[in-house]
Parts: structure tokens; C-alpha cells; sequence
């Protein structure tokens, strides 16, 4: 059980903004104090670069940064040397699409869904050009669900990769990503799942899920900002290329241009990383895992069912994901362009996100081009949900051109 | 004219105005007239995708036209555009988007010019929103700049 006013004293935000309802954690978490003070104690006390200098704080950076891949590992339940921080879930994402081009040829099939976020089709699409891979999409539900047999429909022998969201960014469809591994691998493709709206929400274990990449980014779980890891199973790490090439991730070289890499996960760790972000990263996770991420998930899906319902009775709103027990509502208000909308929620002190979300082809499933999406957290509460809900009732055309008046 | 000064002073009014061109925008839909100039905004925002076409000749806007997905703010302030740009020549035309430009930036301007225009005045409050009610009227500027171009 989460007790919610207690977990609220430890995100400052919500003294400075007392009035704010924040409901826009998918795209990004608030952060609680202990995170902004692993942060500052970077700057204030122990500033240096990794893995380069020879004194005691140095010293002590390595130990923190190295020593955050096991707070990752024990997090998602894999080992240490299979952590790569990255930049964010994008970067993550870049490197598996770009790592895996040496294992790749032209014609291969990338098997992904028209549900995902920018950053896992994207990269894809650039290896389409680059490499003449080709990208398909297995069919969904009208709520961006993909199921088991529809996968499977999907699923043939030409498919070497599958990307996929384990939870998709704006409907919140939970993918049923355990079976889905265990069909493409029997098929032989690798899975790369983009983790940026499961890994902070619920319990993730990659080894009992069987994806060969999980990504996801720091900051949509009560993390700093420019952190994020790439999980990659190590035999596959082994035989990837880094997408950049610099300071820290090579052994030795020579002026013929003769490169010796240093082993995963350094090797995909170019130049100075965000030192301070991993530093970050690592007190969130041990924040998210003191309150525990079944607690997390169980809380979550209780406030989002209080939310649907209470959206439902409402005659001006129409929900475009009523059946997904999980993630943001994605809804309209009829009439009103999602941004007009969203205008007018603001001007009621409720931050969500409106417009496609960056995924800009799930308009071909759901039916509309643009949405309003509110988005929880473990720290959001039913009295937070009563006033946007309130709020939402209110919009209309009149209502959200009167904001410029 | 007194009488319609004050009634565009008026919040009321306004809000009808920018109700009004949404919810019926003036010269919508985009013609394959090859005569036309077009410019495709989709770039700028994620959400807003217009395009607005301006057949610009002998030194006079002889027509605009748009369409495209975009919310009140986008879709009124574009419309409010045709009206004031048709009919006019090129210079006459340059500063009236030029005045609006200033209104939008909260600089001093001259209502009288703008006529509906002003209800766009206000935009400025919610800097999120400036990127609507400027994305027809930079088509705008964008075409009366390349007209000028033909002429050199």
C-alpha cells in the first residue's frame, strides 16, 4: 500500500506549485527530493569525471556510476555488464537499431506496430533507407492493442527484429511482450522493447520477459533529465558496433585508424556521460523500489479505473482507450481541437499533453488525429483526478477561446 | 465605425469572432489552380498542418485560400488572414502583416489596420500559443516575400 500524502511531502514540486495537477507523468515524472540531492551533492561536493582521474572524489564517481549498473540490474533483473547508460530511451533505442545493423541484411523484416512512440520506428525507418531492411506492422485493436494471435499472424520467417512497446505511450496498451519474445524467438528474431512508459510503472524483469533490449530513460521515473539505459543481452553486445566512437570507449588506437574497443557496456558509452544523471538515476530507482513497484503498479491501475469511471458519466468527452486497464486516458472533448482543450485544462492549473504524442501514425488506428492524454503517477490522488474530471466537464468551444479573455 | 471600434473592444465579441471563423472559416479549401502559390506549414508544431495558397499578380493579392488540421486559434487567426489580405497590394498587404506581427509580440500597434485581427490580441499571454496564431499568417509573409523575388 502507498500512502500517498506521505509520498507527496517527498516531491518539492507540490510545495512551490501547490495548486498545480500534474498529470502529465508519461511524459515526464516529477522528482522527489532525495533525487535532487544526489544531483546537487555532484556539484556541491564531489565533482569530477569517471573512469579518468586518480583522486579520492574521482574515485568515488566511479564507484557511484559503475555501482549504479547494479541498482539497473537488480531493477530489471539482469547482470551489471548488460547496463549501457545512454542519453534517454531514444538513444537507447538508437543504438539496438543502428548496434544491430552488422547482424542484419537488405530484405530482412523489422515487425513493429503502428502504436509505437517516434523513437522506436524512426531509427528503424533510417535502417530501411540505409540497409534495405523493411519495416511491417502487426495489426491492433482499435485501442492499440496488439494480441497474441495477431502477432503470431504477423510473424513469419523474413522477420529478424521485433520492436515494441511494452506499454504503448498514448493508449497505454500493455503488450503481451513475454509471449511475443517467445514466438519471435522461435522464429529467430531478436526483440527490442521500448520500456520508456512500463519501466517506471510496474515490476520488469527481463529475464523472465526474454527481450534481448529494454530501454528506458531516467526522467519519466522520478530521475534527472539526459539519463537513460539501453539493456542489451551481453552475447549480443559482443557482436554490436557503438553508434559513437570517442573518449572512454576504446582500448588503444593508432594512426593507421586501427581501433581496439574496450568490452560492453564502456564500449557504448562515448565521452562523457551524464555522471550526475546516473548518480540521479540510481536514487530514484532506490526510491521507486522502497515504495516497491507492485505498490506502484497496483496504485496506478486503482486510480486510473476511479479516473475512467468518473470520465465515462461525462456526455462531452469521448475516451479513445475505455478498455485498457492501464496508462493514460486518452480522450477529446467533442467539438474541441485537443490543444483548445488542454488550453482550457490549463487555464484550470491541470497539466496534461495534447496533439499526437509523437506517435504520428496511430491516427490510422484509433481514428482521430489528435488527443488529450493524462497521464498518472504514484503520486497523483483521487482529489487531483475529481478536479480535472470537474474541469474536463467545463470544456467547450465558449469555454477554451474564453482562456484569451 | 465608432460603433465598431468599441464592439471590437469588446470580450465578447472576440470570442464570437474567433468562434465564428472556426467554426466556418472564410476562403477554406485549396484550389489546383497551378497559378497559385502554396506553402505547406507542418513543420513548425507537432499539431497544426496547414497550407495556405495566395495567387499574387501585377503587384496585388488576387486571392488566398487554406485547409489543413489545426485548432481555434490556427484556423481563425488563418481566416481572419484571407480576409484581410485579398484585395490588396503587395506593400498594403506587407504591413498589414507586419502590424500583426507587432500586436502578437505585444509591441504597440494600430487596431484600426487589423479590423477582426485584434482578436488575436491576448494570444500573447499564453506563449504556447503564438505558434497558432502566426502559423497562415508566416505562410503569408513567406509568399508576399517570394512574389517580390518574380519581379527582379
Amino acid at each position: 500500500m502507498i500512502s500517498v500524502p506521505t509520498v507527496r511531502k517527498d516531491f518539492p514540486i507540490f510545495t512551490n506549485q501547490p495548486d498545480l495537477v500534474y498529470l502529465d507523468s508519461a511524459a515526464t515524472s516529477l522528482k522527489p527530493q532525495c533525487v535532487i540531492d544526489a544531483v546537487t551533492a555532484f556539484y556541491t561536493t564531489h565533482t569530477s569525471n569517471v573512469h579518468r582521474g586518480d583522486y579520492a572524489i574521482a574515485a568515488e564517481n566511479d564507484a557511484l556510476y559503475d555501482g549504479t549498473r547494479k541498482t539497473v540490474a537488480s531493477f530489471i533483473n539482469c547482470d551489471p555488464r548488460e547496463v549501457i547508460f545512454t542519453h534517454n530511451a531514444t538513444a537507447s533505442l538508437n543504438q539496438a537499431a543502428h548496434g544491430l545493423k552488422p547482424l542484419l541484411k537488405e530484405g530482412d523484416v523489422i515487425l513493429t506496430t503502428k502504436a509505437e512512440h517516434a523513437s522506436n520506428l524512426l531509427p528503424w525507418f533510417s535502417l530501411q533507407k540505409e540497409i534495405g531492411v523493411k519495416v511491417e506492422y502487426a495489426e491492433l485493436d482499435s485501442q492499440g492493442r496488439l494480441t497474441e494471435e495477431n502477432f503470431l499472424k504477423a510473424l513469419h520467417e523474413g522477420v529478424k527484429v521485433v520492436a515494441l512497446a511494452g506499454v504503448t505511450n498514448v493508449t497505454g496498451a500493455v503488450q503481451p511482450i513475454r509471449a511475443v519474445t517467445k514466438a519471435a524467438h522461435a522464429a529467430g528474431a531478436y526483440v527490442v522493447c521500448d520500456g520508456a512508459q512500463s519501466v517506471p510503472h510496474m515490476p520488469v524483469d527481463v529475464r523472465d520477459l526474454g527481450v534481448d533490449f529494454l530501454a528506458f530513460s531516467a526522467h519519466k521515473m522520478c530521475g534527472p533529465g539526459g539519463t537513460g539505459v539501453l539493456y542489451g543481452r551481453r552475447e549480443l553486445l559482443e557482436r554490436m558496433d557503438p553508434v559513437f566512437f570517442g573518449g572512454d570507449m576504446n582500448a588503444r588506437f593508432s594512426s593507421d585508424g586501427t581501433i581496439i574497443l574496450k568490452e560492453p557496456p564502456v564500449r557504448f558509452e562515448a565521452g562523457t556521460p551524464a555522471i550526475e544523471g546516473v548518480i540521479g538515476m540510481r536514487a530514484a530507482i532506490e526510491y521507486l523500489q522502497k515504495i516497491g513497484m507492485e505498490n506502484i503498479h497496483a496504485y496506478e491501475k486503482e486510480l486510473r479505473a476511479y479516473f475512467l469511471a468518473q470520465m465515462k458519466k461525462l456526455d462531452n468527452i469521448q475516451i479513445y482507450n475505455p478498455d485498457n486497464e492501464y496508462g493514460p486516458v486518452a480522450f477529446n472533448a467533442k467539438g474541441v481541437f485537443s490543444q483548445d482543450a488542454a488550453g482550457y485544462l490549463a487555464s484550470r492549473n491541470i497539466a496534461v499533453r495534447s496533439g499526437n504524442h509523437c506517435a504520428k501514425i496511430l491516427h490510422e488506428v484509433i481514428g482521430t488525429d489528435s488527443t488529450i492524454r493524462a497521464s498518472l503517477y504514484f503520486y497523483n490522488t483521487k482529489e487531483e483526478i475529481d478536479r480535472c474530471v470537474a474541469a474536463c466537464s467545463e470544456i467547450s468551444l465558449e469555454n477554451a477561446i474564453g482562456i484569451f479573455f | 465605425m465608432d460603433n465598431i471600434k468599441s464592439m471590437l473592444d469588446d470580450p465578447m465579441v472576440l470570442r464570437e469572432l474567433i468562434m465564428d471563423h472556426y467554426q466556418y472559416p472564410h476562403h477554406h479549401g485549396l484550389t489546383d489552380d497551378a497559378s497559385y502559390r502554396s506553402v505547406h506549414m507542418a513543420s513548425d508544431s507537432c499539431i497544426d498542418d496547414i497550407t495556405v495558397q495566395s495567387k499574387i499578380s501585377d503587384g496585388v493579392v488576387k486571392d488566398v485560400r487554406f485547409d489543413g488540421v489545426a485548432c481555434t486559434i490556427s484556423t481563425s487567426s488563418t481566416s481572419m488572414m484571407t480576409d484581410l489580405m485579398i484585395g490588396r497590394t503587395k506593400e498594403e498587404a506587407e504591413a498589414i502583416v507586419d502590424e500583426y506581427f507587432r500586436m502578437i509580440e505585444h509591441k504597440e500597434y494600430d487596431p484600426d489596420v487589423l479590423e477582426e485581427a485584434v482578436a488575436m490580441k491576448n494570444v500573447y499571454k499564453q506563449a504556447n500559443r503564438i505558434k497558432c496564431a502566426t502559423i497562415g499568417w508566416k505562410a503569408m509573409k513567406q509568399m508576399l516575400e517570394e512574389s517580390g523575388e518574380d519581379h527582379e
